[in-house]
């Protein structure tokens, strides 16, 4: 194997790509080879290391030096400065980021890298880089010295629950199927992450795709199965695309198909795509999916465990839960459940979004408080501005106030509180959004991707939706309020799947939390977050309006008249609230009232 | 679905020998999968562009189930169109993240500068504009996706470049 002294990791995420990650590449190597140095540096393609905003970025190891913002031309003073001289080329560090920094921040954070270790820092492309992080080592030793009763036993005592939201064991899925009589078992992994807000699976994908297929693997061995299949979302085509590859190259070196590493152990994986429908992330209707048919869910039990994939036994288990598979086998099921709560073990992923500085992916133990990861990991609120709700579990999630900020995150204690642990999206809002909006937002999501099977959720959804579209609208009635929490309790008790369960709990937790706003809304016509447009006007502010035009040639329906150099005037009869002016605007002078 | 095989338009994929060759490729690669009508649906749907009336019965015919499993697959997926989409695609990202971040806004410029809604193609064939499901690109929110690249932040003044853009190539 070749030796390298010096390894640059360029990401190609499709934002850095844009700023043009290919020409760097390309750029670097000829530069390399200009100073001689291309048999002393190696130039490797990852996925995203965290600086996207600033692109194009690399990381540059063994330094752990974090780049960004380089074009073309800065390449051949990068080289000098960096392999050449080995002096740290200061200008295009991460803004706010110095090396120091990322070397200390790890033992005070409170973030643990479990699932996301290997992101950012190997070439998902390479199976060697993997391996290289004891890839693989997991499925070596239990195929040399574990049964299969054993790997069950040493998931059992670590406490695992299923990383897709719902919490169930692992352990106990993998028994029941296992236990199950059949000659065919399957293995399925959903990768249909669905949720609006979630990437956390999409990112395991497509920086450490060979954790997730071990993890399979792994999962095989212990039930029985010999043929397993990844379920991703045609959203999602550069995981696809890498999780091909890897298979590829599993498969190429005898890690994957028939006889694994010698045994007589053999698995074969392959990757389905779904065609964009929310609904499939459950778990039966994924199986109809697969099959080749309309994705909608089928009523459990029989459960998939006893009667999954064609008929047949079958484990479905979560993106990251397969991935935290191998790293429990390798470390003990002492050391991961030795994080995390009584009931919650380990670590999980989350992606924060929404008005919060720093968003992106984070990996935090079980049992954190939503205070630490929001205004601790998160930085706090962007803009200064007040924390108001968080968003927790997807569309089938709820909202919680400021009031539940020290709440511990684990399965249990969000249940309770009225939203879910789910796949892991966070989206943090602030005081300028309308929980009557959000709510009316995501009903709009859940009764559109309602698969339309069973009445409570196809009807219920619809009828929701339209009392709160007119709540929005400014048109909200006496008694509004009481039908609407009469409508969540029949389509949660009534409906068929997880989807039509959920679906009323951002509306129930909203009504729970921020009753106030849904009663400003009907009896006084006020959006006090100022979103809801029937509610609200815009007007320009003569002291800050410069009369430069700007809003007036912008304006989509030509409600803004004015002279040039004169403070503009916006009709509120012709003004249809787009907020546009408000965007273009350079000197806000444009207020909603 | 009534149209019959004689209806068939004369520029329908299975008529034109080159996108037929296609089709049956595709057909012969992924008959023997377990589950094959996704696959070849996917297949098709990433090829041709589009899935006619006329190509669903001959996947029927082809993979031996009725026309009416190939027609509700082809309805229940978001992904599979019946008509042919525009030259490029134009997505907007309606995940919370993007949601909340103001794509809203940028639906509502596109909509004034192309003078179609969404869902629509322009006259010329050129754009369609379209509203996507969140596409994990949440922190770069607002995200429009132009054709197949992810395009984050993007404020509503850089619409109509974008379009400009499209156009020209």
């Amino acid at each position: 194997m070749k030796y390298f002294r010096s390894h640059v990791l360029v990401c190609v995420d499709p934002e850095c790509l844009n700023k043009g990650a290919h020409q760097v590449i390309d750029a670097l190597n000829d530069e390399l080879v200009a100073t001689g140095l291309i048999n002393e540096v190696q130039v490797l393609e990852t996925s995203r290391i965290g600086g996207c905003a600033n692109g194009p970025e690399m990381m540059v190891y063994p330094e752990g030096v974090h780049y960004a913002g380089l074009t073309t031309d800065d390449v051949p003073f990068l080289v000098e400065e960096h392999f050449l001289k080995g002096r740290i080329a200061k200008k295009f560090l991460i803004p706010g980021k110095s090396i120091e920094d990322e070397e200390l921040s790890a033992p005070t954070s409170k973030e643990i890298r479990v699932v996301l270790r290997n992101c950012g820092q190997i070439d998902p492309e390479n199976i060697e880089d993997y391996i290289a992080e004891d890839g693989y080592m997991a499925l070596g030793n239990i195929l040399s010295s574990l049964s299969p009763e054993d790997v069950i036993e040493v998931i059992k005592k670590s406490g695992l629950r299923g990383r897709g939201g719902a919490g169930f064991p692992t352990y106990l899925k993998w028994q029941l199927t296992r236990n199950t009589p059949s000659d065919l078992r399957y293995v399925v992994c959903n990768a249909d992450e669905g949720d609006p807000g979630a990437f956390m699976n999409r990112r395991v994908l497509e920086s450490d795709p060979h954790s997730v297929i071990e993890g399979m693997t792994i999962a095989a061995y212990a039930i029985g199965a010999s043929q397993g299949y990844v379920y991703c979302r045609a959203e999602y085509p550069i995981a696809v695309a890498t999780l091909n590859r890897a298979i590829e190259q599993a498969k190429s070196i005898g890690l994957l198909g028939d006889n694994i590493l010698g045994t007589d152990f053999s698995f074969n994986l392959e990757v389905r795509m779904g065609a964009g429908a929310f609904v499939c992330g459950e778990e039966t209707a994924l199986m109809s999916s697969i099959e080749g048919n309309r994705g909608e869910p089928r009523p459990r039990p029989p459960f998939p465990s006893v009667k999954g994939l064609w008929g047949q036994p079958t484990n479905i288990n979560n993106v990251e839960t397969y991935a935290n598979v191998p790293q429990i086998i390798l470390k003990g099921a002492d050391w991961f459940a030795s994080m995390g709560t009584e009931k919650s073990k380990g670590t999980k992923t989350f992606a924060l979004a929404g008005d919060i500085n720093h968003t992106g992916l984070i990996e935090v133990p079980m049992g954190i408080s939503l205070r630490e990861i929001i205004f601790d990991v998160g930085m706090g609120i962007k803009n200064g501005k007040e924390f108001k709700a968080v968003q927790t579990g997807g569309p089938m999630g709820g909202c919680l106030p400021k009031e539940y900020l020290d709440l511990p995150v684990d399965y249990e204690s969000l249940v309770q509180a009225g939203s879910m642990m789910g796949s892991g999206g966070m989206i943090v809002m602030d005081e300028d959004t309308c929980m009557v909006d959000i709510a009316r937002f995501f009903m709009e999501f859940t009764q559109e991707e309602s698969c339309g099977k069973c009445t409570p959720c196809r009807v219920g959804t619809k009828r929701i939706l339209e009392i709160l579209e007119r709540i929005c609208d400014g048109e909200g009635r006496d008694g509004d309020i009481e039908q609407l929490e009469m409508l969540c309790q029949e389509i949660k008790s009534n409906s068929l799947c997880g989807l039509g369960q959920g679906a009323p709990n951002p509306v129930e937790s909203t009504l729970k939390h921020f009753r106030d706003e849904y009663e400003a809304h009907i009896y006084n016509k006020q959006c006090p977050a100022k979103v809801c447009k029937a509610m609200i006007r815009y007007e320009i502010m003569e002291d800050s309006c410069t009369g430069c035009t700007v809003c007036a040639r912008n304006c989509p329906v030509n409600a803004i008249t004015g002279e040039r150099r004169q403070p503009h005037l916006i009709d509120p009869d012709t003004c249809i609230r787009c907020g546009i002016c408000v965007q273009v605007c350079n000197f806000n002078a444009i207020e909603v009232v | 679905m009534v149209k019959t095989v004689d209806k068939i338009a004369v520029n329908d994929p299975v008529n034109n020998p080159e996108q037929r060759a296609i089709i049956d490729q595709i057909l012969n690669e992924n008959r023997h999968k377990p589950g094959a009508t996704m696959v070849v649906l996917s297949e098709l749907q990433n090829k041709i562009g589009y899935i006619s009336d006329a190509m669903q019965i001959y996947v029927a015919k082809q993979l031996e189930v009725p026309v009416s499993t190939v027609h509700g697959v082809v309805t229940f997926y978001s992904f599979f169109t019946t008509t042919p989409r525009g030259k490029h695609t134009i997505k907007f990202c309606m995940g919370t993240a993007c949601y909340v971040g103001g794509v809203p806004q940028l639906i509502e410029k596109a909509k004034q500068v192309l003078g179609i809604n969404l869902g629509e193609t322009t006259a010329d064939g050129n754009i369609t504009l379209e509203a996507c499901r969140c596409v994990g690109a949440c922190s770069q929110a607002p995200v429009i996706v132009v054709d197949d690249d992810v395009m984050g932040r993007f404020p509503a003044k850089k619409i109509p470049q974008v379009f400009k853009n499209l156009q020209q190539e």
